[in-house]
C-alpha cells in the first residue's frame, strides 16, 4: 500500500485553470422564488428581466443562475442565465435574456413574462467564470454572452477600483448591442455586419486584442470569453496565437 | 410545486419522451458545446491515455496502441447538466474495462480521478467506469471526434451527467478514496446520476 497519492491528484499536464472561489454548495442546491419587478427593452432581441430574490446570499461577477418554470402538470423547463446586475445589488438579480426563435423558455420571458410573476432560481452557480475584481480583467463578449462581463463592468465602477478592465464585446450592428448606452472608454465594440458611419464591419481580430496583449499589465490578463460556441472558440484561439497563457483564460459557452 | 403562469412548456403532457430524465430537453440535431478551457491543439500522434495509481501494472498508451485493442462502443443517449439530452448517438472506441483489464487495480480500489491533456478532472467510482458503460471514444457516428466535442479522444460514461465525461482524456488515476474534481470542487453533485437528478452539491 505504499503507491497511496499522497496529495490531491494533480494532473502532470498543461493547463488546469484553476476555480476562483468555490461556489457556496447551499444557494446551489435550494430553489428560491423570484419575482419579476421590472423588464427593460435592451435591443429588438434582448430585454433585461429584473428580479426581487429576498433570499439571495451574493454573487460575484461572473457567476450564472438555472431558472426553473414549471407547468400547470408539473412540466419543469431549467436553463442556465448569467447574471448581469452586479453583486452590490442586494436582494436583486437581473438577467438579460435574447429572444431565441422557438425557445421554450426565454419565449416565455419575452411573450408572456410581466412585472408581478414569480420563476424559481437556484444559485449562484460555477465560481470558475467569477471575476472576485483581483487581476486584470481582459473581457471578450459576443450577443448576449456579455451579460456576465457587464456584472464585472457594474461592479469594477460601483467599487471605484483601478484595477485594469477592458471589454471588447462584439455585436452584429449597433441597434443588436446591448447596453450600448452603458459602455464607457473601457469598451470596444465590433461589429461584425454593420458598423456606425466610419467604421468598417468585421469579425473579432488579432488587430483589436494586439494592444491589452502587446503591454499587459506587469501581473498579466486574467481573460475571460463569453458567448455562442464559434466566438469562444475564435476569440480564444486569438488570445493564444497572441500569447496569453492557457491557463488564464476562461471561457463560459452558451451552448 | 410553484407553477409558473402562463408556461405550458413546448409538448403537452403525456407527450414527454421517457427517455428524457426529469428536467432535461431534448436538444434534437444540435450537439451544445460546453467545457471552460480553450480546445486543445492536441493531435492524434501527440495523445496519450495511461491507468495508474492503485494498479499493479502503470501502462500508457499511444493512439496506435489503443487502435490494437478490441473495438468497442456505444449506441444511445447522453445528458448534460445543462439540460440538454441528445437521443441515439453513437460514439466508437475501446472499452474502459479492457484497459482495467489490462492494469488490474488492487482490490483497495474503489474510485479514480478521470483528467485531461487540459488538465481537467473529475472523479468517479470504479463502479461507474466498469461493467461496459465506460469508453475512451475517438469516433462519433461515422468519423473521427470532433475537437471541441473531446477529440482526438474523450471518456464516454453516458449513464451520468456528460461533465463526467471527460474530453480530451489524459489518463485515470485509480485511488481508494472519492476526490472532487473540477466541477465537483465548483458545487457539482459528486456522482452525478442523470435519473435523480444530481446536478448539484446537496441534489
Ligand atoms: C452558463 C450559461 C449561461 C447562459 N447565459 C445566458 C444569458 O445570459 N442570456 C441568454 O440569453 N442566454 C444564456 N444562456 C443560454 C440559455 O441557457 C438558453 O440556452 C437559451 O435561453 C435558449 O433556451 P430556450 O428555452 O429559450 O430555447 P430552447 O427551447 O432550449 O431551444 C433552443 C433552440 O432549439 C430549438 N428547439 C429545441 N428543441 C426543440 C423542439 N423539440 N422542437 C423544436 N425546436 C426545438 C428552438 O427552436 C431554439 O431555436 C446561457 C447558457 C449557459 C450554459
Amino acid at each position: 500500500m505504499t503507491e497511496h497519492p499522497p496529495e490531491p491528484f494533480v494532473p502532470s499536464t498543461r493547463f488546469a485553470v484553476p476555480g476562483r472561489i468555490v461556489a457556496s454548495n447551499r444557494a446551489a442546491a435550494t430553489w428560491q422564488p423570484a419575482r419579476l419587478v421590472e423588464v427593460r427593452r435592451e435591443t429588438a432581441r434582448a430585454s433585461t428581466f429584473r428580479f426581487a430574490v429576498p433570499g439571495w446570499t451574493g454573487h460575484l461577477p461572473g457567476q450564472h443562475l438555472m431558472v426553473r418554470l414549471t407547468a400547470a402538470d408539473g412540466y419543469v423547463a431549467q436553463r442556465h442565465y448569467s447574471i448581469a446586475s452586479p453583486p452590490a445589488d442586494s436582494g436583486h438579480v437581473e438577467l438579460t435574456l435574447d429572444h431565441v426563435e422557438g425557445g421554450e423558455v426565454s419565449g416565455w420571458f419575452h411573450r408572456v413574462a410581466r412585472p408581478g410573476d414569480t420563476v424559481e432560481v437556484r444559485g449562484p452557480l460555477s465560481g470558475f467564470f467569477a471575476w472576485p475584481g483581483d487581476r486584470p480583467a481582459l473581457l471578450l463578449g459576443a450577443g448576449s454572452g456579455v451579460v456576465p462581463l457587464m456584472s464585472m463592468v457594474r461592479d469594477r465602477r460601483l467599487r471605484g477600483t483601478d484595477v485594469p478592465l477592458r471589454l471588447l464585446v462584439s455585436a452584429r450592428t449597433p441597434e443588436e448591442l446591448i447596453y450600448a448606452d452603458e459602455y464607457r472608454d473601457e469598451t470596444t465594440p465590433v461589429f461584425t455586419r454593420v458598423a456606425p458611419p466610419g467604421a468598417r464591419p468585421g469579425r473579432l481580430s488579432a488587430a483589436h486584442l494586439e494592444p491589452y496583449l502587446a503591454r499587459p499589465p506587469a501581473e498579466g490578463w486574467e481573460a475571460y470569453v463569453c458567448g455562442s460556441n464559434g466566438f469562444a472558440e475564435h476569440a480564444s484561439r486569438l488570445l493564444v496565437a497572441l500569447g496569453q497563457p492557457v491557463d488564464r483564460i476562461r471561457v463560459e459557452r452558451f451552448g | 410545486m410553484t407553477v409558473t403562469r402562463g408556461f405550458a412548456g413546448r409538448s403537452p403532457a403525456g407527450e414527454r419522451d421517457p427517455r428524457l430524465p426529469p428536467g432535461q430537453y431534448d436538444a434534437g440535431d444540435s450537439w451544445p458545446v460546453l467545457s471552460a478551457e480553450v480546445t486543445p491543439d492536441l493531435t492524434a500522434a501527440e495523445w496519450t491515455f495511461r491507468v495508474d495509481g492503485l494498479v499493479a501494472e502503470a501502462r500508457t498508451w499511444s493512439w496506435e496502441e489503443a487502435h490494437t485493442l478490441p473495438r468497442s462502443g456505444y449506441e444511445g443517449d447522453i445528458h448534460c447538466v445543462t439540460s440538454w439530452s441528445k437521443f441515439g448517438v453513437r460514439f466508437g472506441g475501446v472499452s474502459l474495462d479492457t484497459f482495467l483489464d489490462l492494469a488490474r487495480p488492487h482490490a483497495s480500489a474503489t474510485h479514480a480521478v478521470a483528467y485531461a491533456h487540459t488538465g481537467y478532472t473529475t472523479n468517479l467510482p470504479l463502479s461507474d467506469l466498469t461493467g461496459g458503460r465506460a469508453w475512451i471514444a475517438w469516433e462519433f457516428g461515422d468519423g473521427p471526434l470532433d475537437p471541441a466535442h473531446g477529440g482526438p479522444a474523450r471518456l464516454v460514461v453516458p449513464h451520468l451527467y456528460f461533465w463526467k465525461s471527460v474530453k480530451w482524456i489524459a489518463g485515470l488515476r485509480v485511488l481508494d478514496h472519492d476526490e472532487p474534481g473540477f466541477w465537483e470542487r465548483n458545487g457539482y453533485h459528486a456522482r452525478g446520476n442523470p435519473w435523480d437528478e444530481e446536478r448539484y452539491a446537496g441534489d
